[in-house]
């Protein structure tokens, strides 16, 4: 069996906290989630724990200037001033303006509300289709967990960016193929996690008592097991977003993602590779842009963990 | 444990025929008539109808699909993965002429990313709650979020512009890894390091570490003659993981510092629209990728006293 050495490490004492980067397969375990059922209590630990508050006050933070970017904005962020090509911060342009002329805080302030959206939308599918998939294999059993779960070991069997890379390759660029690439790997791991939850679930007594009242598969799986499952996945999708949110902008600094004049972090990144010598801050604020938000997902993320795993305490 | 190895062994076949259904479905993605794709792509002047027909049964387009894959399968399997459109050159052998550079920088971050993890992750867990265990908190925190194609172009400003002590691109000479290297493995050292600390801290939490204790032992002789070779299975195992990141990861650190690997051609390929060739990286990756984790489990199994199977190899040889 493929996955008969995959279990054995995830087994190991420790083995089991850190997913291991932004690229690729995860190790994290089922087995903390399975505990993570006090909500209420989580949320006022973390109010406590001061590293998590910082980080989810760096999330909000850019996720308030990103809606708000139409209003804030001094410019309009496609916007071509010819003659003020690669200024200097003035106060007409607060952080300068590009090769192009246009102003850098305006796209900062855009390109936040297509990296964040774009990464909360992939979040989201992901969620849906590996919450769906998983469930329906670990309640149906048989042939159709067997099937499920050899889709989900061969894509887990490579580092994901390299498939998301190969499939978005092969589609064309754009960043809806940017999603597809991303999303249509990306639920994998998802699945196998609430396949283990479901499993844990389904031969309690409660769903046993819902099928003995002759509930219908599909009524059992959506009334029944999802509402315990759904927040300990929705945690796991926070730990998520930051490492979505780098593969994401990854992807568009490879050139493979939205197409200009669209502002987006990582494409930024991309446009300003030419002048990292004599213009280096159109590399240097997307980069801090994208390093925050990730930084804020994972403050928050390590907190959530660390509140959930009850073998850190 | 002969049993289990062979069992291990044997599943890469599955997993392999999977893959390979894997990357022939990939092809099927592409926008456009294949044979017309071809035909453009491996000719200078416009083909004529003829032409591309003639492409269309040289290739087998016109046969039905799961026989196709079973002929382009059968030739995979020899090797042959078809011809690059952009080089003209076979596939195969362009994956495997750019595979050592690759090789080269994953090997030299997996380095550097251990030499700074392991120290790093005990002394945190050694001094739990001192500022060293703080900052080192924040430094791996920090490490993790930064990402590699920003990084990269940071240590490009310090170690090339700035100090000028290393070159910014390409791959000539021994310096010319080290900034790809040094981008690629700090990511890493950030996740293995806190691995290690918590690793290490689990384990000193242990009864045979209280006994060690009790008898009077010095802390630094606990952690160096008792909890460390424990402490560092998992450590050991998290490793062979992080080089199949490593590998992947290398696709866009190559890209910044125009390192001539396999993630390089990969993306020269999709810019170029090079099915082939993405199609072969997909195919040869996944073999690379598999095997690792297959010497990373049997390795595992050899490394950890505490699985009975172990004890069993050594007995029974």
């Amino acid at each position: 069996m493929s996955g008969g050495g995959r279990e054995v490490f995830e087994d190991a004492p420790g083995a089991h906290r850190d997913s291991l980067d932004a690229a690729g397969r995860k190790v994290t375990s089922t087995a903390w989630l399975a505990a993570g059922r006090q909500e209420e209590s989580i949320l006022h630990q973390l109010v406590r724990d001061r590293a998590a508050v910082v980080g989810l006050v760096i999330i909000m933070l850019l996720a308030a200037l990103a809606l708000a970017a139409p209003l804030i904005a001094p410019h309009d962020p496609a916007a071509q001033h010819l003659h003020e090509r690669l200024a200097a911060p003035n106060l007409t342009f607060p952080l300068g303006t590009d090769n192009l002329g246009r102003c850098l805080l305006s796209r900062l302030l855009y390109g936040a509300r297509v990296s964040l959206a774009a990464a909360t939308a992939a979040s989201l599918l992901v969620l849906l289709i590996g919450v769906s998939v998983g469930a329906i294999a670990g309640y149906a059993g048989g042939w159709v967990d067997m099937a499920i779960m050899r889709v989900v070991d061969l894509l887990l069997a490579f580092p994901l960016l390299i498939l998301a890379l190969a499939i978005t390759g092969f589609i064309g660029v754009g960043m809806s193929s940017v999603l597809v690439g991303v999303v249509s790997v990306w639920w994998a791991s998802y699945a196998r996690i609430v396949r283990g939850l479901v499993l844990s679930l389904r031969e309690r007594p409660f769903v046993e008592a819902a099928r003995a009242m002759g509930a219908s598969p599909a009524r059992i799986i959506i009334r029944h097991l999802l509402p315990n499952v759904i927040p300990s996945i929705i945690v796991l999708a926070t730990l998520e977003l930051g490492s979505l949110l780098l593969v994401i902008s990854g992807l568009n600094f490879l050139g493979l993602g939205v197409q200009p004049p669209t502002p987006e972090w990582g494409a930024m990144l991309n446009d300003g590779r030419p002048f990292l010598l004599s213009a280096p801050q159109l590399m240097i604020y997307p980069g801090l842009a994208i390093s925050l938000a990730v930084l804020g997902f994972n403050l928050l993320g390590d907190g959530l963990r660390d509140h959930l795993d009850p073998r850190l305490k | 444990m002969k049993r289990y190895v062979l069992i291990r062994i044997l599943s890469l076949i599955p997993l392999w025929l999977g893959i390979s259904v894997l990357a022939f479905a990939l092809s099927n993605l592409a926008p456009g008539d294949p044979a017309t794709v071809i035909a453009h792509r491996l000719s200078d002047a416009p083909p004529s109808d003829e032409q591309i027909e003639a492409i269309r049964r040289e290739y087998h387009l016109d046969e039905p699909m799961p026989l196709r894959y079973a002929l382009w399968l059968a030739s995979a399997a020899r090797g042959d993965l078809g011809i690059s459109y952009r080089t003209k050159r076979p596939v195969f052998k362009e994956l495997a002429a750019h595979f050592p550079a690759t090789l080269q920088i994953a090997c030299a971050a997996l380095i550097i990313a251990l030499v700074i993890a392991l120290p790093l992750g005990v002394l945190a867990a050694v001094r739990r709650g001192s500022w060293f265990d703080h900052a080192a908190r924040a430094g791996t925190l920090l490490g993790a979020s930064l990402p590699s194609y920003w990084l990269g172009y940071l240590l490009i400003l310090i170690f090339s512009l700035a100090l000028g002590w290393l070159p910014v691109a390409g791959r000539e000479g021994m310096s010319s890894a080290a900034l790809p290297a040094l981008t690629l493995g700090l990511g890493t050292a950030a996740t293995l390091a806190r691995l290690t600390r918590s690793s290490l801290l689990e384990v000193l939490g242990e009864d045979f570490i209280r006994t060690a204790r009790a008898k009077g032992l010095g802390e630094w002789a606990i952690v160096w003659r008792h909890a460390l070779k424990s402490a560092l299975i998992p450590v050991l195992t998290a490793t062979g993981i992080a080089f199949g990141h490593l590998l992947g990861g290398a696709v866009i650190v190559e890209e910044i510092f125009a390192w001539p690997g396999v993630g390089h051609l990969l993306m020269n390929s999709i810019y170029d629209r090079d099915y082939p060739m993405i199609q072969g990286f997909v195919l040869f990756m996944g073999a690379v990728f598999t095997m690792l984790s297959l010497i990373t489990d049997l390795s595992y199994l050899w490394i950890d006293p505490r699985i009975p199977l172990a004890k069993n190899k050594r007995v029974g040889r």
